[in-house]
C-alpha cells in the first residue's frame, strides 16, 4: 500500500512536530533537523519521532499534546491480570474435511472421489484410516508435540448446505437464523470493557461477524502497523487536535444513522491511540518477530506476526479473529486450491506458534480453526465437490488436549442421506467447552441451549 | 386496494438532497436546489426516466494522463464505474446497477476477465429498471456468472449445484423459503446445458447452449412437475409465492435502513406482481415513501461516498488510487466478498472508517493549502464557515459544528504568543476542518 509519507512533505513535518514538542517543555532529547540518525538503532527519523512521541507520553501523561489516554491504556494492559487468548481462524468457503484428513484406510473413500482421491502422506495417529493432506506439514508437527486436538467430523445434525446460513449459526454459535450477535460477542459483552475495542479484535478488512457485539466495542485492523491517520498540510499540535476531534464528532443525536457513524468514531479514536507505539515507516512494520513468517502477497502471515507483537507488547486483546488464505469452496478444480490455500495457513500457524513459544505468551493462547461445513463425499465430475455437512476443526496450542474429539464416522454408514459427512462433534459443545474451559466462564450465558451439548476435553 | 404510501411533507432542498444520495451519488453544487424545484413527483419521474446518458465534466485517466484501460489494467475496471457514477446524468441506472451488482454479486477472482465482468455491468445497466424476470434470464446466461457459479461446468452427467442454490438462496426466494434440499439438486438438473470453451490465449471463449448436454428428463421442482429447461428455472423462480416478498424486501433495504411496515410491505409486492416484474414501478414508490424522507439516515456504501465527495467539488477522475482507497474503506468493485454480496448493514467499522479518511484524504490533497505561504484569518468562526463552503454548504448538526468550533478554537489558542504559529496554524487549521467535515457523521451516513 502506498504510505502517506511518500507524497507529503515530511522533513517539515517533522521539524514542526519536533518544535511542538520542544517548545512544550517538556525536555526530550534534543534531535535538530540534519542530525545524524541516531546511529546503531535501525530507526529512521520519523519512526524515532513517533516513537520518541510514545515515550513521551509514557512519561508526561497528560501533557498539552492530550495523548493521556494512551498512557491509560498502556497502564492498563500491563497492570491488568494476563487474559487468555481466542484466535478464530475461518476458512472460509466450506473446506473439503475429506481431503484435509483423507480416510484412505476407507474403501468406499476412492469410489468416492475417482478422481480427487488422494494417495499416500503421513497416516493419523489417533485413526489409521486417515492420512494428513500434504500441505498440512506444520499443524502436523504440532500435532506430534502434543499441541493439536483434532476433530474429524464436526458440526451439527441436519446440517444447513446454505454458506451463508451455515456460516451465520457458526458465527453465533447457535442454530438460529435471528441472533445478530456472535458468540463470542455475546461472551465479551459480559465480561468485556466499554472502553477497550482491543478486546475482541478482527484482523481483517472488516469485522468478524462472530466478534459482533451488543453492548462492548470491538475493533478491525488489517494489522497493528498500519492504523495511521493523516491530512495533508497539518503538523504538529494541530494534527494532534485534529485527531482528538474524530471521538469528539462522535457524540452525537438521535438519528440512527449518525449515532452509527458516531459510535465508530468513538472507537476509531480510542483504537489509533492504543496502536500509536505500532506505526511504521517505510512500510516496514515497527516491530520485530523472533521467527520467519512464510512470505506471500497474503495478508494472513503477516496479521499473524503483528499479533504476537501486540501480544508481547502486552495490549488488551481477549478475542481475536483472522479469515484464513485460500480458497475453500471448491465445486471445480480442487486440488490445486485446496493444497495452496491449506499450505499457507498451515505454515503461517506454525511459525505463530513458534513466535508465541519464543516470546512465552505460548500458554495464553489457543487458536480455533473452523469452516462452516465439509464437502460432500461424492466428487461432482468437474474435478470439485458441492456442498456438505460435518468437516474438519482444528484446535492449536500448547494447553490444547492433543486428544482426538469424536470420531470419523467412516463412510460407510458415517453419511446422511444427502450423502454428506454425520457430525460426531457439535461446534455449540465446542463453543460450550472453549468458554468454561478457556474462558472459565458458564457456557449457558452465552451459547442458547448449552446445557444439552456434551463437553469435549479440550484444554489440557 | 391500498396503495402504497406517498410522502406529504415539504420537499425542499434537504429532502432533494437526501433522494439524491438514496437514488444516486449525491448532489454536484446546486443540483439538490434544482431538483426540488420539481416537487416529489417531478423529481422522482425525472430520476426513474432520466433519457439518454450524458456524462458531464472532464474524461476520466489515470496518473500519468493517459486514458483508462478497464478491460485490462488491474483496479481500472473500478475507477471506469467510479467515473460513470461521477459524471451521469442518470445517477438511478448508477444506481441500480450497483444495487444489482451487489444482488447478483459476482467477483471478479472468480470470473478472471474484466471484460467480462464490464459485459455483465452492461446489462445491469441496460436491464436495471426493467422486468426482473428478464433481468434474472439474462443474468442466468451472463458467462461472468456462468464462470462464477459453474454454471457452464453444469450438466446432465455432472451436475454442479453451485448456481442453482444460490439463485434460489440469494437472487429470488431467500434461504429456506419455499424450497428444499430436492428442489436444488432439480433446480441444477434443469439448468444444465450451459457450455464454454477455452483458449490458451483468451482463457473462457465461445459461450453457448448446447442441447446435448442439457439433461431433458422430467424434473419436480416446487411441486411442478416437467421437462424444465433454464428458462423454466427462472420462470419458476419469478412466479413462486415467496418470490414477491423477498424482492421487494430486499430492494427496499438498499434505499431504507429500517424494514417496510406491513402494508408498505404487501402494497409493493402487489405493484410488482401486478406489473409483471417491473422493477420501475417499484422503486419509483419508494422514492416517494415517507419512510425515505421521515426515517433515519442511510449509511452511505464507499463507492457511494467516494463518488459523492468528487461530485461535490466537481473533481473528475484523474488518478486510479481510488481502486485501493474503496478497497480500504471495504468496496472494491467487481471484488464483493462473497455470492451474496457486501454486507450492507455494516459498512463502518474501525478499519473501514479509516479507509474513508484517506478517500476524504485523497480527494483533498491537491487542495491542501500551503502553511508557508497562504493566508487564513485568525478566528475559528470564519475558518468553519469557510471550510463549509469548500464543501458548498453540506448540512452539519449543532454536535459536528460544536466538535469542530471547539477543534479551530483550541488550536488557535495554541498559537497565542507565538508569531510563526499565528501564521502557520489557521491555514493548518483550515486544511484539517476539510478533512473532519469530510468524515463527519453527517457526510457519512445521508
Amino acid at each position: 500500500m502506498t504510505r502517506a509519507c511518500n507524497h507529503c512533505d515530511g522533513l517539515s513535518r517533522s521539524r514542526l512536530l519536533h518544535r511542538a514538542l520542544a517548545e512544550a517543555g517538556r525536555g526530550l532529547p534534543a534531535i535538530e533537523p540534519g542530525m545524524p540518525l541516531p546511529a546503531g538503532t535501525g530507526l529512521t527519523r520519523r519512526r524515532f519521532l513517533v516513537n520518541s512521541l510514545g515515550a513521551a507520553v509514557a512519561v508526561y501523561g497528560g501533557s498539552r499534546l492530550g495523548l493521556g489516554a494512551l498512557q491509560e491504556g498502556i497502564a492498563a494492559a500491563a497492570s491488568g491480570p494476563a487474559a487468555p487468548v481466542l484466535v478464530s481462524v475461518f476458512l472460509e468457503g466450506g473446506a473439503d474435511g475429506l481431503s484435509v484428513l483423507s480416510p484412505q484406510g476407507d474403501p468406499l473413500y476412492t469410489k468416492l472421489r475417482p478422481k480427487l482421491a488422494l494417495a499416500g502422506g503421513t497416516p493419523f495417529a489417533e485413526d489409521d484410516r486417515l492420512y494428513w493432506h500434504p500441505a498440512l506439514g506444520g499443524l502436523q508437527q504440532l500435532y506430534g508435540e502434543k499441541k493439536v486436538t483434532v476433530l474429524p467430523a464436526v458440526g451439527y445434525t441436519h446440517a444447513d448446505q446454505s454458506h451463508f446460513t451455515s456460516r451465520h449459526y457458526w458465527e453465533v454459535g447457535a442454530t438460529e437464523a435471528s441472533l445478530l450477535t456472535g458468540w463470542l460477542g455475546r461472551y465479551l459483552d459480559r465480561v468485556g470493557k466499554k472502553d477497550n475495542p482491543l478486546q475482541g479484535l478482527s484482523l481483517d478488512d472488516t469485522l468478524a461477524p462472530a466478534l459482533a457485539t451488543a453492548k462492548v466495542p470491538v475493533a478491525s485492523i488489517s494489522g497493528p502497523d498500519q492504523y495511521d491517520f493523516y491530512s495533508s498540510r497539518v503538523w504538529g499540535q494541530v494534527e494532534q487536535r485534529m485527531l482528538e476531534t474524530i471521538g469528539l464528532m462522535g457524540h452525537q443525536p438521535a438519528d440512527a444513522g449518525l449515532r452509527t457513524a458516531g459510535s465508530i468514531a468513538v472507537q476509531v479514536d480510542r483504537l489509533r491511540r492504543q496502536l500509536i507505539p505500532f506505526q511504521s515507516s517505510n512500510g516496514q512494520p515497527a516491530y520485530a518477530s523472533p521467527v520467519t513468517y512464510p512470505k506471500s502477497d497474503d495478508p494472513f502471515p503477516q496479521r499473524l506476526a503483528g499479533l504476537a507483537a501486540m501480544l508481547a507488547a502486552g495490549l488488551p486483546l481477549h478475542c481475536v479473529a483472522l479469515t484464513a488464505p485460500g480458497e475453500y469452496d471448491t465445486h471445480a478444480d480442487e486440488p490445486t486450491a485446496l493444497a495452496q490455500g491449506l499450505q499457507l495457513t498451515s505454515d503461517s500457524l506454525l511459525a505463530f506458534q513458534r513466535d508465541l513459544e519464543a516470546r512465552g505468551l505460548a500458554d495464553r493462547v489457543l487458536v480455533h480453526i473452523w469452516s462452516e461445513f465439509g464437502r460432500r463425499a461424492a466428487e461432482n465430475g468437474d474435478s470439485g465437490t458441492d456442498h456438505g455437512a460435518a468437516g474438519t476443526g482444528f484446535l492449536v496450542g500448547t494447553r490444547a488436549s492433543g486428544k482426538m474429539v469424536g470420531e470419523f464416522p467412516g463412510l460407510q454408514g458415517g453419511l446422511d442421506t444427502d450423502g454428506n459427512l454425520v457430525a460426531t462433534s457439535d461446534f455449540r459443545g465446542v463453543y460450550s467447552a472453549l468458554l468454561e474451559q478457556w474462558f472459565g466462564v458458564d457456557a449457558a450465558a452465552v451459547i442458547p441451549k448449552a446445557g444439552s451439548f456434551a463437553r469435549p476435553q479440550l484444554v489440557a | 386496494m391500498a396503495n402504497v404510501a406517498v410522502w406529504q411533507g415539504k420537499f425542499g432542498v434537504a429532502q432533494a438532497e437526501r433522494l439524491l444520495w438514496r437514488a444516486g451519488f449525491g448532489p454536484r453544487p446546486g443540483e439538490a436546489q434544482a431538483l426540488a424545484r420539481h416537487g416529489l413527483e417531478g423529481a422522482v419521474h425525472e430520476l426513474t426516466h432520466p433519457g439518454r446518458e450524458h456524462l458531464v465534466g472532464h474524461r476520466p485517466h489515470d496518473d500519468k494522463g493517459r486514458p483508462l484501460a478497464p478491460f485490462d489494467a488491474w483496479g481500472q475496471d473500478h475507477v471506469w464505474w467510479l467515473d460513470r457514477m461521477v459524471r451521469t446524468s442518470r445517477p438511478l441506472v448508477e444506481r441500480m446497477s450497483l444495487i444489482w451488482h451487489d444482488w447478483f454479486a459476482t467477483s471478479n477472482t472468480g470470473v478472471g476477465s474484466q471484460r467480462l465482468m464490464l459485459n455483465q455491468n452492461q446489462l445491469f445497466r441496460r436491464q436495471g429498471l426493467g422486468s426482473f424476470h428478464e433481468l434474472l434470464l439474462d443474468v442466468t446466461k451472463d458467462p461472468a456468472m456462468l464462470l462464477w457459479l459453474n454454471g457452464s461446468d453444469n450438466s446432465k452427467d455432472y451436475p454442479n449445484e453451485n448456481y442453482a442454490r444460490e439463485m434460489m438462496e440469494l437472487f429470488t426466494l431467500g434461504a429456506g423459503r419455499g424450497y428444499g434440499e430436492r428442489d436444488v439438486r432439480q433446480q441444477a438438473r434443469a439448468l444444465t446445458g450451459f457450455r464454454n470453451s477455452w483458449s490458451q490465449s483468451s482463457g473462457p471463449v465461445n459461450f453457448r447452449y448446447d442441447p446435448h448436454y442439457h439433461d431433458p428428463a422430467a424434473k419436480t421442482i416446487f411441486h411442478h412437475r416437467g421437462r424444465f429447461t433454464w428458462r423454466d428455472s427462472c420462470r419458476l423462480c419469478v412466479t413462486h409465492p415467496d418470490h414477491a416478498s423477498f424482492f421487494v424486501r430486499k430492494l427496499w433495504s438498499y434505499f431504507v435502513p429500517a424494514a417496510p411496515d406491513h402494508a408498505t410491505q404487501r402494497a409493493l409486492e402487489r405493484l410488482y406482481v401486478s406489473s409483471q416484474y417491473e422493477v420501475r414501478p417499484v422503486v419509483a414508490a419508494i422514492l416517494r415513501h415517507p419512510a425515505l424522507y421521515n426515517g433515519p439516515r442511510l449509511v452511505k456504501p464507499p463507492v457511494v461516498y467516494n463518488a459523492g465527495l468528487l461530485r461535490r467539488i466537481r473533481r473528475g477522475i484523474d488518478t486510479t488510487a481510488w481502486t485501493w482507497l474503496d478497497s480500504m474503506a471495504g468496496q472494491q468493485l467487481f471484488y464483493p466478498p462473497n455470492v451474496a454480496g457486501w454486507d450492507d448493514t455494516r459498512w463502518l467499522d474501525t478499519a473501514t472508517w479509516r479507509g474513508r479518511w484517506w478517500i476524504a484524504q485523497y480527494v483533498l490533497d491537491r487542495y491542501a493549502l500551503d502553511p508557508g505561504h497562504a493566508h487564513e484569518p485568525y478566528d475559528a468562526k470564519k475558518l468553519l464557515d469557510s471550510a463549509c463552503r469548500f464543501w458548498h454548504n453540506p448540512p452539519l448538526g449543532p454536535a459536528t459544528r460544536h466538535a469542530l468550533h471547539t477543534f479551530a478554537r483550541h488550536a488557535l489558542g495554541d498559537a497565542k504568543g507565538s508569531s510563526w504559529k499565528r501564521e502557520q496554524y489557521p491555514v493548518m487549521v483550515q486544511n484539517a476542518l476539510r478533512q473532519l467535515i469530510a468524515v463527519s457523521p453527517e457526510l457519512q451516513a445521508a
